[in-house]
């Protein structure tokens, strides 16, 4: 039977700009959200582009060392604020949690609507800041270059990171009010799929989190302005001091971007074994686990800082205890597999991805987290690559696959399914060519943030650069089947996976209000046996 | 030697196999759980894959035991190591005491030492082979990273106070210098090399170019000429307290506390002279901030380390008299000579 789609569903209820922009429905604001990351993404990787060309030649040639060092600043501003962060909760977290949890909307549309603008409005000073000249202070902003030396846009970008700080702030906020006030009867909190709990976590970090960045910002602006002693020591400032505000927001901030795409893999894992994710309640409760110690460790970024010795313990042992519940997850996907049902659709491929470079960044963590070892490592391209395995690896990917999963939910379409496992396997491999000789660099002591480099690193960048350019069409493939298969691809069903949970019991597309009616829940999450 | 292992650096100092060794560990367990959940995915998928659409698995909700089991096997691996690498980093970030002292000043974009023996180097730094070298560095601007990746050294260097780290090198060669931590424009420009030599090509290599006077006989003409004396006497009690014998020292304050008189605190109390009075002195100092640079300062210390309670302060004391120093505070004459 050919599927059919509903004669009117919440993409072809109205038309125009206006409709779109002054819509307060949380799947299209999902997607309002799709366009502006999907752009900051692309001029992200752009910069990265161009950065892979640089360091093709151990000489800095192809641009100079001012332009090399704006370029990696805004590659790290644009992807981590203007992309990781937002990726898959204010995308895939917007379109999904009210239907997931059977509500028409989240708690706050309108809300919902004005954080998008706030985002985009931040994004537009950090626009502004790279049209009319860039910023090199790397996106770690550390003082006192950021806030005394650097004669660059440090203030415009600042305001973006501010403003947009909002935005992720009252997300966050809705999320938890819609997961607590919105759930339809029956669904209680361990009837919720793990997507919901991990993005619940991941609201708490941006809600108790991102104030902090938003007032580190803010002092940095000050000294900057003011000239107001607070990091300068030639103001009788402490510049460590900025590094332990700084990484209070920004370690929990790399479980904003990885707690949401470990939901995303359960379901995946979940829906392509048609078994319930092994050990449900210990994998939640690990999203929790994460949430909390990942306040706890940032002081594993100041190892070399001259820190004391005992804080650097604590620091080290904490971060020990947070990479538990990350292992915890990568050990029940795997158990899950067992006794299975495994296809290899799309989505699989990516969540397979994911868990590989997910498993080696987190391995990788171990190093760094290791304290006479992390002496070595740490300001190496070691480093550079860990995160981007947590990252790229982990987070991209996700993502990705998420987005594959749930597309004909969104487009009411099926993407080409062998296009996409085509694209994933590109991905896959151009990830790991990227960065996988990075690790060995950093051992070899190659610093990060490096426009020139001794002649002995250049095989190992080579084919890192080589890496980069297969990665590049990895991700422009995706883009450009997507988009295709909008007008082109086949109709989805309502459920073609099949999948449970409630997203996939209301049509492809949903209505605007997501159900006909509100549905009552009986049974537990990834109950796959009481389906056909 | 150890050039089969590919991806490794050069092995030039004590720490450098021990830091090689954790890493190696942490490899061996990497390879062998990425190994094992690789494995097992592997298997899984292929073994329990879907022969039929419509076919449907019995469901298995989890086992508490195994689970158990995966929290508590990587927690205690994850607890060697953690052990390990406070272990090693303690050894890093603690020098001993009988280490000869270098001092670094970084800026935008190179790096500036001195030798005790007042001997001075841009972006290159000598060091004899087999001899404990404690480095005590700071910044004239931004934050730097002093990296040497055959030592398996780093650390940061920061304006307004003192860092340090220590190396004892084992092989004779040049080795890179690195800024590890991005300070602008040049950052990967600032860099250099560490020259380790034989003792005796190194005694050569002091011995040679034009001699300035030691680090402690500039900082004591300093003493003079910034009139440093004429309150902290040393024949009779001053306007100032003594400094003799004063270097780790404990100092009792104003208000009651004590506080050891480190460089940090030698260093704030010349700069900022009034944060922490000394019990019984007047606050009349002045500040010298903004009037020494940071490698006066660092000559100013090395002669305020330099003069125990023994010495006569008007013979400034020979090069070799006041080589090493670290905690020994009183005796330093003893601990002298390589």
């Amino acid at each position: 039977m050919i599927p059919k789609q509903p004669r009117t569903h919440y993409l072809n209820i109205s038309y125009g700009f206006k409709s779109w922009l002054f819509t307060t429905d949380h799947k299209r604001i999902g997607l309002l959200y799709l366009v502006s990351i999907t752009l900051f993404f692309f001029v992200g990787g752009a910069f990265a582009t161009i950065i892979r060309l640089e360091l093709a030649t151990p000489q800095g040639d192809l641009v100079q060392a001012e332009t090399y060092n704006k370029l990696f600043t805004m590659h790290g501003v644009m992807m981590i604020f203007f992309f990781l962060i937002p990726a898959v909760p204010a995308v895939l977290g917007n379109f999904l949690i009210p239907l997931m949890i059977g509500a028409k909307d989240v708690a706050f549309p309108r809300l919902n609507l004005l954080s998008w603008y706030i985002f985009n409005l931040g994004a537009l000073f950090t626009i502004y800041a790279v049209v009319s000249g860039g910023v090199d202070t790397g996106w770690t902003f550390y003082t006192p270059y950021s806030t005394t030396y650097s004669n660059t846009h440090v203030l415009a970008t600042g305001v973006g990171i501010f403003i947009t700080g909002f935005s992720s702030i009252l997300t966050g906020l809705n999320f938890i009010v819609t997961i607590h006030m919105m759930r339809a009867p029956g669904m209680n909190w361990f009837r919720l799929p793990l997507f919901v709990w991990a993005h619940y976590a991941t609201s708490l970090i941006q809600v108790l989190g991102t104030p902090v960045i938003a007032i580190t910002v803010l002092l940095l602006a000050f000294e900057r302005v003011v000239r107001i002693g607070i990091f300068d020591p030639a103001l009788g400032g402490d510049p460590v001091l900025f590094q332990h505000l700084f990484w209070f927001y920004s370690h929990p901030a790399v479980y904003i971007m990885v707690l949401p795409a470990m939901g995303v893999v359960s379901e995946l894992v979940a829906a392509f074994t048609r078994k319930s994710i092994f050990g449900y309640d210990l994998v939640a409760f690990a999203s929790i686990a994460i949430a909390v110690f990942g306040f706890l460790v940032w002081g594993h970024h100041l190892f070399v800082s001259g820190q004391s010795v005992y804080a650097g313990m604590i620091f080290s042992f904490l971060s020990y205890a947070v990479a538990i519940p990350s292992a915890v997850k990568v050990f029940n996907w795997t158990a899950t597999l067992y006794k299975g049902s495994v296809s290899y659709q799309t989505p699989m491929l990516y969540a397979f991805g994911f868990i590989g470079l997910f498993t080696i960044g987190g391995l990788t963590g171990l190093f760094l987290a290791a304290m006479g070892l992390d002496i070595h490592l740490t300001d190496t391209y070691f480093v550079v690559a860990h995160f981007h395995y947590i990252m790229v690896g982990g987070t991209i990917m996700a993502y990705l696959g998420g987005l594959h999963y749930w597309w004909p939910k969104i487009s009411g379409r099926m993407y080409p399914e062998g296009w996409a496992k085509l694209g994933a396997l590109i991905v896959f491999v151009g990830f790991n060519l990227t960065f996988f000789p990075q690790f060995l660099l950093g051992y070899m002591g190659m610093p990060r943030r490096y426009h020139a480099y001794p002649e002995e690193f250049q095989v190992l960048n080579v084919m890192s650069s080589a890496g980069a350019s297969i990665l590049a069409v990895g991700y422009i493939l995706p883009m450009v089947y997507l988009i295709w298969s909008m007008r082109y691809g086949p109709i989805a069903s309502s459920n073609p996976w099949p999948a449970t949970g409630l997203e996939w019991q209301t049509s492809s597309p949903p209505p605007t209000e997501n159900f006909e009616e509100i549905p009552v829940v009986t049974w537990e999450a990834y109950e796959f046996a009481g389906q056909e | 030697m150890e050039k089969w292992i590919p991806f490794i650096p050069e092995r030039a100092s004590t720490v450098a196999g021990r830091v090689d060794a954790l890493y190696f560990f942490l490899v061996g367990v990497s390879v062998f759980f990425a190994l094992l959940i690789a494995g097992l995915e592997l298997y899984f998928a292929i073994r329990y894959r879907r022969r039929s659409p419509g076919e449907m698995p019995a469901p298995v909700r989890g086992s508490m035991k195994l689970e158990m089991l995966w929290v508590v096997i990587p927690f205690l691996i994850s607890m060697v190591m953690f052990a390990w690498g406070s272990s090693l980093y303690f050894t890093i970030y603690r020098p001993p005491k009988d280490a000869l002292d270098i001092y670094v000043v970084g800026k935008q974009w190179m790096w500036k030492l001195q030798h005790l023996d007042g001997k001075r180097e841009i972006n290159e730094l000598h060091v004899p082979v087999g001899r404990k070298i404690k480095l005590t560095m700071t910044s004239e601007d931004v934050i730097h990273s002093f990296f040497v990746p055959a030592f398996r050294i780093k650390a940061d260097v920061l304006p307004g106070r003192y860092t340090s780290v220590w190396f004892e090198a084992t092989k004779p060669g040049r080795y890179h210098l690195f800024c590890a931590e991005y300070c602008g424009t040049s950052h990967s420009g600032m860099g250099g090399w560490v020259t380790v030599m034989e003792p005796a090509d190194y005694e050569g290599w002091l011995s040679g170019g034009r001699a300035e006077g030691s680090l402690a006989s500039t900082g004591e003409k300093l003493f003079q000429d910034l009139a440093c004396v004429s309150c902290h006497r040393s024949d009779i009690q001053g306007r100032g307290p003594a400094l003799k014998g004063l270097f780790n020292r404990p100092v009792r304050l104003e208000g009651g506390q004590t506080v050891i008189a480190d460089e940090g605190y030698i260093r704030e109390s010349i700069l900022n002279p009034r944060a922490k009075l000394v019990a019984g002195f007047p606050p009349i100092m002045p500040t010298f901030q903004g009037q020494i640079t940071e490698e006066q300062l660092l000559q100013l210390l090395t002669y305020i380390k330099s003069i125990g309670p023994e010495e006569t302060p008007a013979a400034p004391p020979s090069p070799e008299a006041q080589a090493p120093s670290g905690g020994a505070g009183v005796t330093r004459k003893e601990n002298v000579k390589q």
